[in-house]
């Protein structure tokens, strides 16, 4: 340490502890004026699903981290620029180095990202395993056969899946865990998926013709839709009554920018009614198209 | 050495000397059939940074259209085609060809050789890159491309980007590949065996060690990326499926392919720069540099670590957690020599005595802004967080300050700390001051708010966006700061303009330089040196002053005190 300290003392002792204070100062200041009122222009967005929320949390630890090394290291950038200005007189110190140095700014630099690495573990459950649907949420059968064994499951086993499919360029959702085999006859809607509240959602994301990315941010994390490849990820909105709000965020082509999608959380009874309501308006839309083909064949129009 | 010649000139005694002969040709027919690397150099960054402008342009075109919501200043199809082109551009027209430049120009230079290993395979790689840029840019009079500069397919595939312009891009990937190759090759026989009588592995400038590391990489990464190119190709027009997956190709292998060439590629681009600062702070701070042995091999840490990170480009893909977290941990360990050299570089300055000329504005100027860029690079390396930032603004931001400041900052510290060695002529030190500080204001201005545009969900490569998302004040910054940026710029290049008439005269070392270039000419004449010194350090320019002094008894104003030796 003496080595340590004669190579990089500043000529005097109290400019060292003024510097020493006012590092130390600064970087209390920014935490307590970051943990405070952390304005939402600093972090991601959140507020709409656990594990949106676990990513906010995981998010911030980063943050306090980072916030600490770039005060630490622009200070000390800066001081020297600073502090060591050519003068009339001043002669540089011709120090080549100092291994102990060398060692422990590794050492450190690499204890910061274990200790990263080792929270990110941490949390990764909260943020990938979905959790059971709430009491009041939407109840389902047991024992839903998935297509997949990556597909992620609440402990009881009980979610709704909804199939996404990205194209150029809108999003479809087919409701209902058999999308996974056979979407036929199922529920579907168009940019707009609706969900029961406090339910927890397991999305099963496709794509048909080049890569999507869905992404909702409240509702959690960017999963890539990727032809030929399924992607899975989950949410469990609590609250009926919010619209989420997202897009494409994977280049798809010149409308990338108006693939948009909404999710509209809904109490479970106005999701069964949504759902039947749904049902009869594909079925009636579907007998419309029908009479319109058998019409149109009869006049010739169509063979 | 002649030592007499020493008692009246106080400094050292620059012993090669212009060789005069007849010109035989005409000006340009000297220019086009040279293979002087000095002339090579000059081509290659006279050239990359007339793209550099072009693509600065694009970069404004692109910043004028997200100026406001909702804007119809460009059609989607330009937008796409602009970013396209300003990605490509920068990247394989201006980054990795400029630090080619300064290593043809200076590589020889310091190494004490007379020219490259191989003057015409040098002369072949810039018309090779000349001629990629040039048929890259004719796309423009048809249809430029438009998939992006990392041209994920499907995306990329005829079905879905039937224009030349997607070819055009296949072509200037193998044309600019090659070019690097070759030249790459060039670097590293030039480096192993032309080295100055006396310079061993422990006393190459540290400029060289960084190209030594970027040749390596290059030769690497480039023929994964030749080899996904081709597949592309083949798979655009001669039947082929290796990316379509209703076929049984798979979209994710090209990406694979790409990546493992696109990471390495951030250190091609940049480790150069890392050597510039290297030989820069210790010259300006007046003061050996500190951690010589740790700087040089952080950057072959760098090197090896580079190639094993490619899948952190990838984490929104489906792949399994634990290849998410291989990926994470191998992003995390680059942090670490990274962070090396930047403890290295300000040590270097702590007890120095700076200079504050240009040069170093920019080097400091590079330090604080890419230590932005590689925290925010670990919020990008924890997948988990990953998830919420890739492919949105915060992307933007980080590379940007990745590239900006370890690229483009330290090319201008590199421009500004050799142009006197490459014209004989001193730039005007207050005009590249006040660059400094329009392009520094500006690039922050442009970029910072940039993160948190992408923190509040704005995706990237979005020509237009609603006026309600609450992007727009975030954008209208960024756009103000991006012309702040440009007028940065301009200035400079006025500058590099007028300086090469106006210019004060340089003389052989304007900068009290530690490396073998100042030793002779400014500009060097064609045999660079008469005779090249016997090297005793990695300063030799310091113990050749310090000889002169001891000989001829002159003390001059920067000797070095035998002080503090720690």
């Amino acid at each position: 340490m003496g080595r340590i300290r004669a190579a990089l003392r500043p000529e005097t002792a109290s400019i060292r502890r003024r510097a020493v204070a006012a590092l130390l100062l600064a970087t209390i200041g920014s935490l307590v004026f970051a943990s405070g009122a952390f304005a939402d222009f600093l972090t991601p967005e959140s507020g709409g699903s656990p594990n949106a929320d676990q990513i906010d949390s995981l998010y911030k630890i980063v943050l306090y981290i980072a916030i600490v090394v770039f005060i630490v290291v622009e200070g000390a950038l800066f001081y020297s620029i600073w502090r060591f200005r050519a003068k009339k007189g001043a002669v540089a110190a011709q120090i080549h180095g100092n291994t102990r140095l060398e060692i422990s700014w590794t050492v450190g630099a690499a204890l910061i990202l274990v200790a990263l690495a080792a929270v990110t573990f941490s949390k990764l459950s909260s943020i990938q395993d979905p959790p059971n649907s709430g009491k009041d949420g939407l109840q389902l059968a047991d024992g839903v056969l998935t297509a997949s064994t990556d597909m992620p499951k609440p402990p009881n086993g009980k979610s709704l899946t909804i199939c996404v499919t990205g194209r150029q360029y809108i999003w479809r959702y087919t409701y209902g865990a058999e999308c996974q085999r056979n979407a036929f006859g199922l529920v579907y809607s168009y940019e707009e998926m609706v969900v029961p509240a406090n339910t927890t959602v397991v999305l099963d994301i496709q794509a048909t013709d080049v890569i999507h990315s869905w992404w909702i941010p409240k509702l959690g994390g960017k999963f890539d839709a990727v032809p030929g490849y399924r992607n899975y990820t989950w949410f469990k909105a609590p609250k009926a009554g919010e619209t989420y709000r997202g897009q494409c965020a994977e280049l798809c082509g010149r409308n990338h920018a108006d693939m948009t999608a909404r999710v509209r959380v809904v109490t479970p009874q106005a999701y069964e009614a949504w759902v039947d309501q749904q049902r009869s308006d594909i079925a009636d839309a579907d007998r419309e198209v029908q009479q319109l083909r058998e019409q149109l064949t009869r006049d010739g129009d169509l063979n | 050495m002649a030592t007499t010649d020493f008692a009246t000139q106080p400094v050292p005694q620059v012993l090669a000397h212009e060789v005069h002969k007849e010109r035989q040709k005409a000006r340009w027919i000297d220019w086009v059939t040279t293979t002087d690397h000095k002339k090579i150099g000059i081509l290659y960054i006279v050239f990359t940074f007339g793209f550099f402008l072009v693509g600065g342009i694009e970069a404004l075109l692109i910043r004028l259209q997200l100026a406001t919501p909702n804007n119809n200043f460009l059609t989607p199809e330009h937008y796409n085609e602009l970013f396209t082109l300003h990605g490509t551009t920068m990247i394989f027209l201006f980054v990795v060809p400029i630090m080619a430049g300064f290593a043809n120009y200076f590589l020889p230079l310091m190494l004490g050789a007379r020219d490259m290993a191989f003057p015409r395979l040098n002369a072949l790689s810039f018309w090779l890159l000349a001629f990629g840029g040039i048929v890259f840019y004719a796309s423009l009079l048809w249809q430029p491309p438009e998939a992006g500069w990392f041209s994920y397919t499907p995306l990329s595939n005829e079905m879905f980007t039937p224009s030349g312009g997607q070819d055009a891009w296949i072509f200037l990937i193998h044309i600019t590949g090659i070019s690097s190759l070759v030249g790459a090759v060039n670097f590293y026989a030039t480096i192993v065996n032309m080295r100055a009588p006396g310079m061993g592995w422990g006393r190459l400038p540290l400029f060289a060690w960084t190209i030594l590391i970027y040749a390596l990489l290059l030769i690497l990464a480039l023929p994964v990326i030749a080899g996904a190119v081709t597949m592309l190709l083949t798979d655009r027009h001669f039947g082929t499926h290796f990316f379509d997956p209703t076929e049984g190709g798979s979209p994710i292998l090209w990406q694979h392919l790409f990546w493992f060439f696109g990471h390495p590629e951030v250190y091609i681009m940049i480790l150069p720069g890392f050597g510039i600062i290297s030989e820069i702070l210790p010259v300006f701070a007046r003061k050996p540099i500190f951690g010589y042995k740790a700087i040089a091999a952080s950057t072959a840490v760098i090197a090896f670590l580079a190639a094993l990170v490619w899948a952190h480009h990838m984490f929104a893909v489906p792949v399994p957690t634990v290849v998410l977290g291989f990926f994470m941990l191998s992003s995390f360990l680059i942090a670490v020599p990274t962070g090396v050299k930047i403890f290295n570089w300000i040590a270097t300055l702590w007890r120095g005595s700076i200079v504050t000329a240009s040069p170093l504005y920019f080097a400091v100027g590079f330090i604080s802004i890419f230590v932005i860029g590689g925290i925010t690079g670990i919020f990008l390396a924890v997948f988990p967080v990953d998830w919420q930032l890739t492919d949105t603004y915060f992307v933007v931001a980080h590379f940007h300050y990745v590239l900006m400041g370890g690229a483009v900052f330290t090319i201008f510290a590199g421009l500004y700390y050799w142009y006197p060695k490459m014209t004989g002529r001193l730039c005007n030190e207050t005009l590249a001051k006040v660059s400094f500080w329009w392009m520094f204001v500006g690039f922050n201005m442009t970029f910072l708010v940039q993160h948190a545009a992408g923190l509040s969900g704005m995706p990237r490569r979005i020509y237009q966006y609603p006026g309600d998302a609450g992007w727009t004040l975030y954008n209208q910054i960024s756009t103000v700061g991006s012309f702040v940026l440009g007028v940065g710029i301009l200035i400079s290049l006025v500058n590099f303009i007028r300086s090469y008439k106006n210019g004060a005269i340089a003389g052989p070392d304007p900068w009290k330089g530690n490396t073998l270039e100042w030793f002779t000419t400014s500009p060097p004449p064609v045999n660079n040196f008469d005779e090249v010194p016997r090297v005793r350090s990695v300063e030799p320019m310091k113990d050749i002053r310090r000889q002169v002094e001891r000989q001829s008894g002159i003390e001059h104003e920067t000797a070095t005190t035998p002080h503090a030796n720690a």
